[in-house]
């Protein structure tokens, strides 16, 4: 971890009459550190985020955010922490500098301060041009950035960033995963919820992913890669020759291994076997090509939900 | 790691932060808002015909009262069939429902609930402030109609008021207030309990509708029958009927409103309820009553519409506080 624990959860559980939403989970963020969480719909995700930010009361456990207790100091909490919510909405009436100067102002922040705050943050999100116009006739991506730019304006110790890439087109939406690479750099320990894996490996220091309210995984991609494709080193082969597939699966401490089409298959392997490999292919196959496949979160993400829903039935 | 209702479990940090921030943006929404120039429309259409009008009337007949500025707000003028404040108590329920209908549903609909929450503000100031803001809109526009007429007044007249006319006119405009904020805190309450500011529209004007027209006609009667016999007795009115429909019409904030209007713009009221004869003894019939006997008269009226503002407003606060804020 990269820092300073800013975000811990001990336990935290949220019921709703006999159904439960968070089960007990315990989670830890670092400053500067960007934690992904993950998980199908109604999975906690965004319960455990509004626990956090201290507007829903947990039934049981403890939080801690940026030293503060949600349930019992949520101001505190609500003066370090920037929230980007699911679909943000504007006021449409007001122009962008207006609608943030009143969360300046409720933020507590003089009125010199929030046009400092605020030519900044625009600059950085890319709105500088655009902050006299009314939100109304922002597009879905504009008030995106817009919302990132109410982040950026409190200065926070932690930003959660709720599905922050739904409706942006490919450009935008590197252009914004950068722009949480820079929080990173700030310091700021960033938790980002999302469907989006791809985008979510390409940020994330660490991913949590939730399944009926716990948090059933936690860890780096590789960590998770190892733990639920059983290996947790993944080498693609290229080569030509018969019955490759068996013969790989034969050799001791490959976990599995899967035709990607044509020549190239996937290994699913306990350690480093690049060279084992090579060797027990040698005599009679023809190696084109052999190295590290680097894991990817869909795939650890499909066979865990897979397992649990084969498991199930 | 159970957690307990202890004196440390209570969240820190005043209720009210951020309290001024909110009244100042609702006021300024309130105020330049499309909304607030069809109310201000109406309200300056009002106060032109009625004054224009009633000091027409009035010149002619200017003997016949000493409080001619109270005869302003009071007589319904040729051709017009209501006075201004029987106009007034209708349309006040409607401004202050058209202001506060989409209070907090509106929040929920355009998605901004719970990125104002999110930043230092408990639930209690958003509400408290879009109440206050909305009180303090519905007063201005009262005010101004109020100056208007009384500017009006002044000017066709070519007298001031009296002092007690003023002071009365000055009851009245705090009795109209609060008879406002009861109809505000309404509106809040069901922008609060429904999503769909048209189903909270529809809800308050239901309401106003039950109370303006059909409480005094149909409730009233219908529950003093049940509750306390039929209306009239062997030897006359039946007494237990009357004291209970008093009591019924008063559950009503219009009838609680036209009461104080009553005591205070016709100073010659006495009582506001069953009179007997054993109590008239020794009155002079037709004398006003001081400005002081008038404002304890209307006491528990006015205090009566304050309490029902508060009570409904704290019955949204408790609906909005526990209400799940995803949106």
């Amino acid at each position: 971890m990269a820092g300073e624990v800013v975000i811990r959860a001990q336990g935290l559980s949220k019921r709703y009459g006999d159904a439960v939403a968070v089960d007990h989970i315990d989670l830890e963020v670092a400053a500067g550190e960007i934690v992904g969480i993950l998980g199908p719909n109604g999975s906690g995700k965004t319960t455990t985020i509004l626990m956090l930010l201290g507007l829903t009361e947990p039934t049981g456990g403890r939080a801690e955010v940026a030293g503060f207790d949600p349930l019992r100091e949520p101001l505190e909490v609500k003066r370090r922490v920037g929230y980007l919510p699911d679909q943000i909405g504007f006021y449409d009436g007001l122009s962008a500098r207006d609608n943030l100067a009143y969360t300046g102002r409720l933020a507590g922040l003089p009125r010199a301060e929030i046009d400092a705050r605020f030519a900044a943050a625009l600059e950085r999100v890319g709105l500088s041009h655009v902050g006299r116009a009314r939100v109304g006739t922002f597009s879905q991506g504009m008030r995106q950035r817009l919302g990132l730019a109410e982040v950026l304006m409190k200065r926070p110790s932690v930003a959660i960033l709720d599905e922050p890439t739904t409706a942006l087109d490919p450009h935008s939406t590197q252009e914004f995963l950068e722009m949480i690479r820079g929080l990173k750099a700030d310091g700021t320990a960033v938790l980002l919820s999302s469907h989006h894996l791809d985008q979510v490996q390409s940020v994330c220091d660490r991913v949590a992913l939730f399944n009926r309210g716990r948090v059933a995984l936690s860890g780096s991609v590789t960590d998770l890669a190892g733990r639920v494709l059983g290996g947790g080193h993944v080498i693609d082969v290229e080569a030509r020759g018969p019955a490759i597939a068996d013969r790989l699966a034969a050799i001791p401490g490959v976990v599995r291994v899967q035709r990607l089409g044509g020549d190239r298959y996937r290994v699913d392997c306990q350690r480093d076997m690049r060279a084992e490999i090579a060797r027990q292919l040698a005599p009679t196959v023809e190696l084109v090509g052999i190295h590290f496949a680097a894991p990817s979160l869909n795939e650890v993400y499909n066979r865990y939900f897979e397992e649990q829903r084969d498991a199930a039935e | 790691m159970p957690l307990s209702r202890s004196p440390e479990a209570r969240r820190r940090g005043s209720p009210w932060t951020g309290l001024g921030a909110v009244v100042a943006k609702e006021t300024a929404d309130n105020l330049s808002g499309v909304r607030m120039l069809v109310i201000e429309a109406l309200v300056f259409l009002i106060a032109l015909v009625v004054a224009w009008l009633s000091t027409n009337t009035i010149r002619e007949t200017i003997g016949q009262s000493p409080f001619l500025f109270l005869r302003l707000l009071t007589i319904a003028p040729d051709p017009i069939p209501f006075s201004f404040i029987f106009m007034i108590g209708l349309v006040t329920p409607v401004i202050a429902i058209a202001l506060g209908f989409d209070a907090i549903n509106a929040e929920f609909n355009q998605r901004t609930l719970s990125r104002i929450l999110a930043q230092p503000i408990y639930r209690d100031a958003l509400l408290l402030g879009k109440f206050l803001a909305r009180l303090l809109a519905f007063t201005i526009a009262l005010v101004s109609l109020w100056l208007l007429v009384l500017g009006q007044g002044f000017l066709r007249l070519g007298l001031p008021p009296s002092f007690e006319e003023l002071i009365r006119m000055l009851g009245f405009l705090l009795a109209t207030i609060a008879y406002g904020g009861v109809w505000i805190a309404l509106a809040v309450l069901f922008s609060v309990l429904f999503r769909a500011p048209a189903t909270a529209a529809l809800a308050a004007l239901g309401l106003w509708l039950l109370f303006a027209f059909f409480w005094t006609i149909m409730v009233t009667p219908l529950l003093s029958t049940i509750i306390a016999g039929p209306s009239q007795g062997l030897l006359g009115p039946n007494l237990a009927y009357l004291q209970t429909a008093q009591i019924v019409e008063r559950i009503s904030p219009n009838t609680l409103y036209a009461d104080a209007a009553q005591a205070l713009l016709y100073p010659d009221t006495r009582a506001l309820g069953p009179v007997f004869v054993s109590q008239l003894r020794g009155a002079l019939l037709g004398a006003p009553l001081p400005v002081s006997q008038s404002f304890i008269l209307i006491w528990p009226q006015l205090t009566g519409l304050i309490a029902a503002t508060i009570v409904i407003f704290a019955i949204a606060y408790v609906v909005f506080q526990r209400q799940e804020i995803r949106a």
